[in-house]
Formats: C-alpha cells, structure tokens, sequence
C-alpha cells in the first residue's frame, strides 16, 4: 500500500489509472482475487485445525485408552462398557437432559409471549424501554456472582428469601439444594432469570422484522388476533424459534457452572446437580482419569451433534445456506 | 440485515387488527394493565440485584447463616466488607485489572479476526466455501466443554500453561461473531468492492480500508458480547490458569469460596463490585445492544 493508493481514496486526483502490479510473483499470487478468500478465511482454518478438529481426533483416540501420568495403554471400548455400567453416568446424562427439555418447555413461550407484549402497541414505550434493559441485566451477571446470590437466596435458613416467600404462603421452610426436585428448581429458576431477557431479545427482533403489508392483509380479510397470531406471526418467527431451540439444546446439555456454582463445587449430595459436562469435569480434572472422561465426551458430543444437525437438517437450514 | 428493517416496521399498522378501532377510555385500560405488568416483572427480574446491594452491608457469617432476603438487618448493618474490600482484599484489585486487560486484548482480536474471515465468507465464491461455512454453524452449537480436556493438555503442550495466550487464541476467530459479522456484510453493497478494485487497491486493502470502516455498528454490538462473554468466562482460564496473581475476577471470587469456611464477607462486596463494569458498559452502549446483537443472529 503506498501513499498515492490512500490519496485517491480519499477523493484526491487519481495519479495513475491502471492497476498497480503487486510486485513478484509470489505477491501478486496471494494478493490476487482468485487466492485472497483463502487468505481471508485462513485464520478460521487455522483455528479449526488446531483448537477443534485436532482436539476431537484426540479425544477419540484417548477414549480408547487408560491413562494414568507416563503410561498408556490402549484398551478398545472398555471405557465405553464401563459408561453403559456407570449408573453416575446415567444420572449424570438425565440430570442434563431432563434441565435441558425443561428450559425448552419455560425458555422458549414465555420470552416469545414477553416479546408479543413488548411489540404490541399497549404499554408505554418508556416503561418499555426500561422493561427490555431491565429483563437483559441477569445476562450480563457472571455464573459465579448469579450462583453466589442464587445460593444464597436458596439457603437453607427460614428467613433466606425463598424461604421467606415460602412463609408468605403457610408453607415450611425447604432444604431447597438437599432434595432432587426442589434442587432442580433452583437450576430452572437461575435459568429462568439469566436466559429470558435474551430469548426475548431474539423474538424481538424476528417479530419486528415481519413485514407490517402482512398484518395489513390480515387485517383486510378480517382475520381475528388469534389468527393473525397462528397464520401470521407463528409462520414468520419460525426461524427464530429453531434458532433458540438450537442455542437451548446446546446450553442445557452443556449447563455446568449453574451447579458447580450452586452447590459450592461439582458434588451435590446423591449427585442431584452433577452434570454431564460436571462429571466430565470430575473425571478429567479431579481424579485425572482421561480416558474414561474423554469417552465421556466423545458420547456427548456425539448427541448434541446428532440432535442440533437433525433439527437443521429437517427444519431446512441447509437447503437455504446453500442457496444464499 | 434488520437493522434498517426494524425502521420499515410501521408501529401503527404492525399490530392493528383489533386495537386500531378500540375505543379510546379502553385503549387507555390496557395501556395501564400492560406498563403496570410490564413493570412487576422488571422488579422480579431485579430482586437478586437489590440482595446482593443489601447483602454487602450484612456481616458475612451472618449471610451464611441467614442467606439472603430483601431487608436490612439495621442492627448488623455496617460498611465493613467495603473497608475490606479497600484494605485487606489482598490480589481482588490485581484480579480486576487482569480482567480488564483481558476482556479489552481478547475482544479486539476476536473483532479484527472474526471480521477478516467473515469478509472471506461473505464477498468471495471460492472451492471449499460451503463446507467451510457449515463448519461455522455447527461450531456455533459444539459445546466447547467437551473438549476441555484434550484442548487443556494440548495447550500445556505448547507451554502455554497459565498464559492469556492460551484463553485468546482458540476464540479469535469465533463462530459466532463471524457468522454475525457475515450477515452484515452480505448487506454492504458490492460496488464499493468494485471501486476498490478499479482503483488499484489490493484484495485486502479493499477489506481494511473500506470496509472495516462500515462495520461500525456491527463491531459496537459485538464488542459488548464478546466483552460479555470475555468477562463473565470462568471454565477454561479456571483450567489454564494457575499463579494467583494471574487469576481473572470470577476465578478469584471462585476462590473466596473454599470448603472449608467461605469468606462471605469479602465474596459478597466483590461480587457485587465485578457487577459494575459490565452494568456500566451495557447501560452506555445499550442502543446498539438491543438493536444490534440480534440482527445477524436470527437470519439464520
């Protein structure tokens, strides 16, 4: 780049209208158009290379062996055999599925039903406004500090706040982090409070991008609010849905850190709140068994793959990646 | 694009199948109902926030005991965790400045990668270019804590054990912001590109002269997830990071929670202040954030 390329830029007299020849042959090849989309997406390569496609290959060749530090020692799918015998491992997996169905059942119509009222034309716009910046603050809060005011607000003593909100209702205090259900009531309430705002934000933006001629014609063929709400908008945020739905699946089969943070580290008391990612965790860092964690995460990987490309692939995603 | 698109949206016609002939006295009703709902769940949603406010005041075994609630124990109440906080915090200072630092490092880089290989994808037919780019979206949805493990001994590998290089490398080209950053240059116009080429500029001069520059408010709403994501990351520089002088906030809070006797007191006041930076940024910036960080995402 030399000085007289930025003067024309910059509106100047243009000095020289031919194209200026990079100079040799090896800059003339890379800084050609046939060549400069493989240098643009090169750093993509590189990374994809390094920190994603050689991590996998590794995590499967060690899902095969036992490692213990200087030795090891390859034993075929034994790893596997003992996930399908590790009833921890089966909790582990139901705990995160059944966090992951549940944040699908409450993540997804309630933003889409607080973005309908956020959209709607009821309500000040100023008292909306301070709704939208309001319901997207929890988002902003790191796990660790959203887990210690979670925690502490699920404690176990009669005047901590759930309990207090209990009170108001006659009901006794809970041991709210001891039990199975009403542990997972906290994850779903922590979620609840962390992922509406942001859900609600993509509807937002999927509704406020329906063209207002559709509404128009609605309205023209005297189409009630019900129905303008299944043949019109429903229609029109699909996308949207499938695109949060996807984001669900992946952040309820991967949530860790609402339980590690919860339950002040990764063991809960019966394993209530271990994770797949939290026994992941457990396997590989606490007790340093990489082979069997690995074939841990060669498993899950493999399920959320599945899901997220059969969802895609059936809601059409590649088709239309292709056309663009 | 929907940026421009949410301009298009005529508020009056969007929604007035039933409403537009609604009388005005229950127009009015409605109008009410909905700020007066609108507004109970704002206060929800912020309750945690005024605990913890509350709870910086409260003597720390106090709060273990009790936990939190949305009053002021007057009998207890003092500013003694602040005192700490300033006086005897011992590395918390340390651990917000090395936040900072990272947050700023990290999502420069990020933007200026992303971009570049978002411009790739968006303005050039190339072999390899679909499955490459579908190798963006399913990154978008690959748990990247399923490989923690082979990822973590790699780094030590390469010696970058307790090093930020470690935390910024992987996410420099980030699938999310280069599948956002992609959707938005599809809407610059290829003329500009064309000039570019008329007058002699290089294929990637082009990129940095004149289109970096357009990409303004894309890169202010990515900037503040990415600062987001960046500040709030606890997983991973738990894992690489290993001096405590090194620690960012969260990893440092972390250790205020130790089994044996949690130092609530001094957990809870800088909890509170790690709240700070990030409130302060979005409030500043929120316009491009409610409007920005959706529009590449949903085009899916």
């Amino acid at each position: 780049m030399t000085t007289s390329v930025l003067a024309r830029l910059h509106g100047k007299r243009p000095t020289r209208l031919t194209k200026k020849r990079p100079d040799g042959p090896f800059r003339s090849m890379v800084f050609s158009p046939k060549v400069a989309p493989y240098g643009f997406v090169f750093p993509f390569i590189l990374t994809l290379a390094i920190f994603w496609i050689y991590p996998i290959g590794r995590s499967i060749v060690m899902s095969t062996q036992h490692i213990v530090p200087g030795y090891i020692e390859p034993v075929g799918v034994e790893n596997y055999l003992r996930m399908w015998n590790d009833p921890i491992f089966w909790r582990a997996l139901w705990n995160s599925v059944r966090y992951m169905l549940a944040t699908l059942v409450i993540l997804i119509p309630i933003p889409l039903l607080l973005a309908l009222a956020v959209n709607s034309k009821l309500g000040s716009p100023r008292i909306k406004a301070f709704f939208k910046a309001s319901m997207f603050t929890p988002a902003l809060t790191s796990v660790v500090v959203a887990g210690i005011i979670f925690r502490l607000m699920f404690a176990e003593g009669e005047d901590a706040l759930m309990n207090q909100m209990l009170g108001v209702f006659g009901l006794d205090p809970e041991r709210w982090l001891r039990n199975d259900m009403t542990g997972l009531v906290a994850l779903l309430v922590l979620a609840l409070w962390r992922w509406t705002g942001v859900n609600m934000m993509y509807f937002l933006a999927g509704l406020q991008s329906i063209p207002a001629e559709y509404y128009e014609a609605a309205a023209i063929d005297g189409a009630s609010k019900w129905q303008t709400f299944v043949h019109v908008t429903l229609p029109q945020v699909k996308p949207t849905i499938i695109f949060v739905v996807t984001i669900s699946v992946f952040g309820g089969l991967s949530m860790f850190l609402e339980s590690f943070m919860l339950w002040g580290g990764n063991n809960s008391p019966q394993n209530i709140g271990l994770t797949i990612i939290g026994y992941l965790y457990r396997l590989g860092i606490e007790r340093n068994d990489l082979g069997f964690a690995s074939a841990v995460g060669v498993v899950l990987l493999a399920l959320v793959l599945i899901i997220n490309l059969t969802q895609l692939t059936l809601t059409g995603f590649f088709k239309k990646e292709k056309r663009a | 694009m929907s940026i421009p698109l949410q301009k298009d949206v005529r508020p009056e016609l969007a929604h007035s199948s039933a409403l537009g002939t609604a009388p005005r006295r229950k127009r009015w009703i409605g109008n009410s109902a909905m700020s007066l709902l609108l507004l109970l769940i704002s206060a929800v949603t912020l309750i945690p926030f005024w605990a913890i406010f509350v709870g910086t005041f409260q003597d720390g075994t106090a709060l273990m005991r009790h936990g939190l609630n949305l009053s002021i124990d007057w009998d207890q109440a003092g500013l003694y965790n602040y005192i700490m906080l300033f006086t005897d915090s011992g590395d918390f200072f340390r651990w917000f400045a090395n936040s900072i630092g990272l947050t700023v490092v990290q999502v420069v880089t990020t933007l200026l990668v992303s971009a570049f290989v978002a411009y790739g994808f968006a303005k050039y037919e190339f072999r390899f270019k679909t499955p490459l780019f579908i190798c963006v979206v399913v990154l978008m949805t690959v748990p990247f804590e399923m490989l923690m493990l082979p990822l973590f001994t790699q780094m030590h590998a390469f010696g970058l054990s307790d090093n930020y290089a470690a935390i910024i490398l992987p996410w420099v080209a980030r699938a999310m912001t280069i599948f956002f950053f992609r959707q938005y240059l599809l809407g610059i116009p290829d003329e500009i590109i064309e000039a570019g080429r008329v007058d002699g500029v290089s294929e990637y001069g082009i990129f940095f002269r004149l289109v970096l520059p357009l990409m303004t408010p894309a890169m202010a709403a990515m900037a503040i997830l990415n600062g987001m994501l960046s500040w709030n990351n606890f997983l991973w520089p738990l894992l690489v990071l290993r001096s405590p002088s090194n620690f960012t906030l969260p990893i440092g809070l972390n250790t205020l929670l130790t089994p044996h006797g949690n130092n609530y007191d001094l957990l809870i006041v800088g909890a509170f202040f790690s709240l700070i930076p990030i409130l302060v940024l979005f409030l500043a910036f929120q316009r491009f954030f409610v409007t920005g960080m959706t529009a590449g995402a949903v085009k899916g």
